[in-house]
């Protein structure tokens, strides 16, 4: 049962993953880098990896996401690839 | 070639391991946005903790803790069943692993805001440009 719920979060990863590479836009990578970021998380919580998991969302997941976004709006959105 | 399918499809965990970790090493080398290379190594760290956690994973394993019935304070090593057990160990390895990958992605933005303030600019082919110039 679980290996379905499995499957769907860790195709979500990639998309994510790859989503987050090729955007032409920084503030988009960082949201979907956040999104990444707690997508793996889930697949963590899923396999009994609860410490890590929590360590995951607040500071993979919250931490990260807050300095990146700091960090656009101190220089710039703009990217070309 | 039963036996080799049976083996590629259930450990489906470690292809899409892979697959994670070349996505993270192309935006490394491929990207020219330094950002961009940041997140890039992010994704690379990531697919090695997914590969860890992957390791210690049982399926049908619960979390190891053991479970002492209230007034009792003693429990017998026989009744401990090591095989249903999570290993716990690249739990703790990769908990450090995530706090490292933090600290590094705090350091690496603020040295890529440096040099934003020096060049005004994030893309890696125009600093070189304006570097050969001097």
């Amino acid at each position: 049962m679980y290996w379905i719920l499995d499957l769907m979060i860790l195709t979500l990863v990639i998309v994510c993953a790859i989503g987050a590479i090729t955007i032409k836009d920084l503030l988009g990578t960082a949201i979907l880098f956040g999104a990444y970021s707690f997508m793996m998380c889930l697949l963590w919580a899923i396999m009994g990896a609860v410490d890590v998991a929590f360590t995951e969302a607040s500071v993979g997941a919250g931490v990260s996401t807050v300095f990146f976004v700091a960090a656009i709006f101190r220089t710039t959105r703009r990217t070309r690839d | 070639m039963e036996l080799l399918i049976k083996e590629i499809i259930g450990k489906y965990n470690y292809w899409l391991y892979i697959i994670l970790m070349m996505i993270g090493l192309y935006a490394i080398i491929a990207k020219n946005n330094l950002i961009k290379k940041l997140v890039g190594m992010n994704i690379f760290q990531t697919a090695i903790i997914l590969f860890y956690i992957s390791i210690g994973y049982k399926k049908g394993g619960t979390l190891p803790i053991i479970e002492i019935p209230h007034g009792h304070h003693t429990i017998s090593p026989e009744s401990i069943d090591i095989s249903k057990y999570i290993n716990p160990l690249p739990h703790v390895l990769m908990l450090t692993a995530i706090v490292v990958s933090v600290a590094t992605f705090g350091v690496a933005l603020a040295i890529a805001l440096k040099i934003y303030k020096e060049y005004n600019t994030l893309e890696e082919d125009e600093i070189r440009m304006r570097l050969r110039g001097k």
